[in-house]
C-alpha cells in the first residue's frame, strides 16, 4: 500500500469538513477523493467507490455548455489545472443522474507542494441555479 | 545500531527534580551504527550531551532535523563541534517554498537571538546544509535515510533510518489525526505511514492525553492513544511514546503508562516511554 503525500492528505480532510463539492484527483487524473457534498452530482457515495480512473468519473456527470451541448473534457476547469498546470474557472451546466441540468461555478487549481512536486488538482463546485 | 535519548521534552526545556527521569531537555536522539557512524536527530537542548557521549570528536556529525521549531535547534548554537574547525558538519532540514534551510537557521544563529552569527564559525565552509524534500533518501556511512513530509504546523519532515535489517523511524512532532474523527483511516491516508511501516523502532509524539489533545487540535501533535493507534497501523514492534509536555512530570508519566498498561492489554508492540539518558538497541 502506497501512502499518499501529505498535501493530498490535508486537503482531503479539509474538503471532508466543507459544505460545497470538492474533488480531488492525482497526477494521472485518478478521482482519489470527493466529499459528501460532491456525492450529490456524482450519485455514488465515495465509500461505495473508492477511486475513480478519469474514464470513469468525467462520465458520470455530462458537462453542457450555455446551448446545452457538450463540452469537451479540454475545457473543463479540472482537466485544465491538471494538464496545463494553472489555475482556471468556468460557468457551464452538468446533466446529472437524474437528467436535470444544474448551472454551476467550478475552480480548479493545481496542487503544488514543497520541491516543486506535482501532486495533482482540487476541483470546486458551486451550484448556482438549475 | 544504537538510539540514545538526549532529549525528550517537547515544546520547552523543563529542567526539574520533578522531570529528572524522564529529562527535561528537548528533542534530540543520536543513533550510532556499528560502523561508527553517528546521525543526530533534531537539535534540541540535549545536543549540548552528545560530546560526553562519544568518547572521541569524531570528523563529521550528521544534524537531521525535523523542522526548525525552537524546542528542535535551540542546541545547535551550544554544540561544541560547531566550534571546532576540524568537524565537517552537515545539516539535513525540511525545505521550504521560501528561503533556504542555511538562511532560515540564519534567523536563530545571529543577534538578537543569538551572539554569534554563522558566518563567523571558524571555517564555515566545512558546514553543507541540505534541503531535503519528501521521499528523499540518502546515505550516511552504513546508515540509509528515508525522509517524509508529515503532518505538522510549516514544513515538517520525519526520518526513517535503516541499516542491515533494523529500521527506526522518528517522527517526534506529528500529528496525524488532525482531522479523522475515528483516527486512524487506511495506511495510504495516514501522514507518516509510508516512513513508519514496519519499524523495529517507533519514536512517536505522545504530547498530549486525550483529554488535552482536544483543547490543542491543529497544534501538530499527537495524544498518547493516536501514538498507539499509528503504531499498531504502521506494524511497529516497539513504540517510544517521545516529545513529552512539558507539564508532564515525572509522575504524570509514570501514572499515564501505569494507565495506558491497564486500559490496553495485548498491545502488539511494546511500548517504552523516552527517557532521557536511555539506550536502545534496534534490531
Amino acid at each position: 500500500m502506497s501512502q499518499k503525500e501529505i498535501e493530498l492528505i490535508l486537503m482531503r480532510q479539509l474538503a471532508s469538513y466543507l459544505a460545497m463539492p470538492v474533488f480531488l484527483v492525482d497526477t494521472d487524473g485518478t478521482l482519489i477523493y470527493y466529499n459528501d457534498p460532491a456525492e450529490r452530482l456524482l450519485g455514488r457515495r465515495f465509500d461505495e467507490t473508492g477511486e475513480m480512473p478519469v474514464q470513469e468519473w468525467s462520465t458520470a456527470f455530462t458537462p453542457v455548455d450555455e446551448a446545452g451541448a457538450p463540452l469537451p473534457p479540454d475545457a473543463l476547469p479540472l482537466v485544465i489545472a491538471l494538464s496545463e498546470g494553472r489555475p482556471a474557472h468556468r460557468r457551464f451546466g452538468i446533466r446529472g443522474l437524474d437528467n436535470a441540468v444544474r448551472q454551476i461555478e467550478v475552480t480548479a487549481f493545481p496542487l503544488l507542494g514543497q520541491g516543486d512536486r506535482h501532486l495533482g488538482a482540487v476541483a470546486l463546485f458551486w451550484e448556482v441555479g438549475t | 545500531m544504537k538510539a540514545v535519548f538526549l532529549g525528550t521534552r517537547g515544546s520547552l526545556a523543563s529542567p526539574g527534580p520533578e522531570t529528572a527521569r524522564y529529562g527535561g531537555n528537548t528533542s534530540c536522539v543520536a543513533v550510532q551504527g556499528v560502523g561508527g557512524t553517528v546521525l543526530v536527530l533534531d537539535a534540541g537542548t540535549g545536543l549540548r550531551r552528545l560530546g560526553a557521549l562519544l568518547s572521541a570528536p569524531l570528523p563529521r556529525v550528521d544534524l537531521l532535523l525535523t523542522h526548525l521549531h525552537l524546542d528542535h535547534i535551540q542546541g545547535l548554537g551550544f554544540f561544541p563541534a560547531l566550534y571546532d574547525p576540524e568537524v565537517e558538519i552537515h545539516l539535513w532540514g525540511p525545505a521550504s517554498a521560501t528561503q533556504c534551510l542555511r538562511t532560515r537557521l540564519t534567523r536563530y544563529l545571529s543577534p538578537p537571538l543569538f551572539p554569534v552569527h554563522l558566518r563567523d564559525l571558524p571555517r564555515p565552509e566545512r558546514l553543507s546544509f541540505h534541503d531535503v524534500v519528501s521521499s528523499e533518501e540518502f546515505s550516511v556511512g552504513e546508515f540509509r535515510v528515508r525522509t517524509a513530509f508529515v503532518c505538522h504546523p510549516g514544513p515538517t519532515v520525519g526520518y526513517r533510518i535503516a541499516a542491515d535489517s533494523a529500521s527506526l523511524a522518528y517522527l517526534p512532532d506529528h500529528e496525524p489525526a488532525l482531522g479523522v474523527p475515528n483516527f486512524p483511516l487506511a495506511g495510504d491516508w495516514t501522514s507518516g505511514f509510508a516512513l513508519a511501516r514496519g519499524a523495529d523502532l517507533l519514536v512517536h509524539d505522545a504530547q498530549y492525553t486525550l483529554e488535552e489533545y482536544k483543547d490543542h487540535v491543529g497544534w501538530g501533535h499527537s495524544a498518547w492513544e493516536h501514538a498507539f493507534a499509528f503504531a499498531e497501523l504502521v506494524g511497529a514492534k516497539q513504540l517510544v511514546p517521545f516529545h513529552h509536555d512539558p507539564a508532564h512530570d515525572d509522575a504524570f508519566l509514570d501514572g499515564l503508562l501505569a494507565r495506558y498498561s491497564r486500559e490496553r492489554p495485548g498491545l502488539p508492540f511494546s511500548v517504552t516511554p523516552a527517557t532521557e539518558g536511555a539506550v536502545f538497541e534496534v534490531g
